[in-house]
């Protein structure tokens, strides 16, 4: 009985992942390795956030003052550097453009940040950030690879430079920026690292809490198992 | 005089305890499959608990709803871990209740003369996806949004009435403020309550008749002389101790995934959820969650609307059904005839591929295949007064065994 479905188990999950593969993913993202525990990497991409990302899209749900205690800052660096739109630690990433103006005038209001690393997933923003391309056909210039006729002009282009798009699918670099592409590659990784990081900010603590608990429960088990054989010595 | 003495004068606390605790006699044959009861209890009063705290913070308001879900897990002192305790809550809770029903299937539990129990746990199984759907959309996501809009429009599709009623669930012409606020009152005080009752139910009824077991004997039949199931023990201390195993390594495997894969890869806290909800902007691809797929599946299968929700709806009812459309003496899987063996494996494959299907998209492919798999689940039990009625069971011993 327990050989037969097994058996039937493995057969019908063979048939939908050989399905699965046959489908396949829709288009290829460039992988990243991020590290949430690197703290200059945070911090960098902090610099880049405040300077680049959060004059058009707010990070709403995040506090100045969570940010720099978990990125190992003063209140006083943070308010001193990093600090554009308010005066207040306290207060979340909030933008001063109002969403109707930013609608006329780029088709679409610019999402909030706080949590689009949960929603689009790191590697997708990574190449998102990476995959601007000279468009003529667009209103801003550019178009995107991992987001088709984007509303969002290439603002990290005098980092990156302008890349134009081959008739093979390749990008190739047309104009060069003040970065090497090894370099722009780094300064993404560190702004998605910092993404990551606001769209979950107590997940370190999570995963730092989670052994200690496996640790109990592993110990509370070996000691249920010797309660319950006790019990159940006289049951036969 | 004790203090118990004067208690048990006014109320019947120690009367309580033995009848449902240190004299209830269970059999001495529980396997693995027996700990999902008690389990289930657990995750019910987790899900209370843990709920009791969201509510604290949590704003049923379709403008801060969203945001008040982040504020409990960045601003909430342990905020996140209460959160993620609900949500995980939530998948463990469907996962114990399909291997606790899957018990009763195997074993035979719902046969006379545990009727009742089994249609009170239905009744259960049906309130408790009442409270996930309500539950889902309060974090006011796009998942939570478009899911309940699509849910919703199924009644719609009922006929004369069909659009009203759509209507008068939803307060509103699309899910709006007054659906999240309703849902909110459904999800934090009715449900529950009704979910509380059921429960109580569902242990009265077990305890009046006794628990069924691996063997499907019933062990009522072989007293002592005062009046004890020989192959009976009493539940406390019996097994309070042996399910304080079970609850250790489900609180392991169930830490293993709140710590270290909240969303399950999307399984339990759906990627698009992150995204807030937009009347404007529907996602590519509406998936409800996983302990839904099956139904969902069905839905899809049948190519009108209208068939489709009866399908579905008779999906859930032949389930209630059981009692009455199996024909065997015969309980425990243990002992049946080849016919229901057969059977109950092509119904579990039909019920996990159609929940694999019901998260796809519906290709012509798949499509076909959830017609299949639909055809197969609604066979096993419409075919069932047929094949149980001439199956080749087993002589059942006795008494019942152990290894």
């Amino acid at each position: 009985m327990r050989n037969l479905t097994l058996a039937a188990f493995i057969s019908i999950f063979s048939l939908f992942s050989t399905l699965a593969i046959a489908a396949g993913p829709s288009s290829k993202l460039d992988q990243v390795d991020i590290d949430l525990t690197d703290k200059a990497s945070l911090q960098r991409g902090a610099h880049t956030f405040m300077n680049y990302c959060l004059s058009c899209h707010g990070a709403s749900l995040m506090r100045y003052n969570r940010m720099a205690k978990d990125l190992g800052l003063t209140d006083e660096q943070v308010t001193d550097n990093l600090m554009f739109t308010t005066d207040k630690i306290g207060e979340t990433m909030q933008i001063a453009m109002r969403p109707e103006d930013a609608k006329k005038w780029f088709g679409v209001a610019p999402p909030d940040l706080s949590v689009i690393a949960r929603a689009r997933g790191t590697d997708w923003l990574y190449t998102y950030l990476r995959t601007f391309y000279l468009d003529n056909s667009r209103p801003m210039g550019t178009n995107n690879l991992a987001f088709k006729d984007v509303g969002m002009p290439h603002v990290l282009w005098e980092q990156q430079g302008y890349q134009a798009l081959g008739e093979d699918g390749h990008l190739s670099v047309a104009q060069e920026g003040a970065l090497t592409p090894r370099q722009y590659d780094m300064m993404s990784r560190d702004l998605v690292n910092f993404l990551a990081y606001i769209s979950e900010p107590s997940k370190l603590q999570r995963l730092a809490l989670g052994k200690w608990v496996l640790l109990y429960l592993a110990i509370f088990f070996v000691i249920a198992l010797a309660l319950k054989k006790a019990y159940w010595k006289d049951v036969h | 005089m004790s203090m118990m003495d004067w208690i048990d004068a006014r109320f019947p606390a120690t009367k309580m305890w033995k009848e449902h605790l240190s004299e209830y006699y269970a059999p001495k044959n529980f396997n693995f499959w027996y700990f999902f009861g008690s389990l289930a209890l657990l995750i019910l009063v987790l899900q209370i608990v843990t709920g009791i705290f969201l509510t604290m913070n949590y704003k049923p308001d379709a403008e801060l709803a969203f945001a008040s879900v982040e504020y409990i897990m960045r601003d909430v002192e342990w905020g996140w871990l209460i959160r993620y305790l609900h949500s995980t809550g939530a998948s463990a809770f469907f996962v114990v209740i399909y291997l606790h029903m899957f018990r009763g299937l195997m074993y035979g539990s719902y046969k006379q003369p545990r009727e009742l129990i089994w249609i009170f746990g239905m009744l259960l199984y049906v309130v408790l996806m009442a409270e996930a759907f309500m539950g889902y959309l309060l974090p006011w996501g796009q998942m939570s949004y478009w899911g309940a809009q699509v849910i919703i429009s199924l009644f719609g599709a009922l006929p004369v009435i069909g659009e009203d009623l759509a209507l008068w669930i939803r307060g509103d012409y699309v899910v709006a403020d007054a659906t999240l606020n309703r849902f909110f009152a459904m999800h934090v005080i009715a449900l529950p309550i009704v979910l509380l009752g059921l429960v109580v139910a569902h242990i009265l009824a077990l305890h009046e008749v006794g628990s069924n077991n691996p063997d499907g004997v019933e062990i009522k039949k072989h007293k002592d002389e005062n009046g004890k199931p020989l192959d009976g023990i009493p539940f406390h201390p019996y097994y309070t101790v042996k399910d304080l195993v079970g609850v250790v390594v489900f609180l392991f495997i169930f830490s293993l995934v709140l710590f270290y894969l909240p969303e399950f890869g999307g399984w339990f806290l759906e990627k698009d959820n992150f995204i807030p909800a937009d009347p404007l902007k529907t996602p590519e691809h509406i998936v409800p969650l996983w302990y839904f797929t099956p139904f969902y599946a069905i839905l899809r299968a049948v190519p009108d609307k209208l068939f489709g929700v009866i399908a579905m709806g008779l999906a859930i009812v032949m389930l209630f059904l059981l009692p009455w459309l199996d024909r065997s003496k015969t309980r425990s899987i243990r002992y049946r005839g080849p016919y229901f063996r057969t059977a109950l494996v092509v119904f579990v494959i039909s019920f996990l591929a159609l929940g694999y299907l019901g998260t796809q998209p519906a290709t012509s492919l798949y499509t076909l295949l959830a017609q299949i798999f639909t055809v197969l689940y609604f066979a096993f039990f419409l075919l069932m007064p047929i094949y149980t009625a001439f199956d080749k069971d087993k002589p059942v011993p006795e008494r019942v065994t152990t290894k």
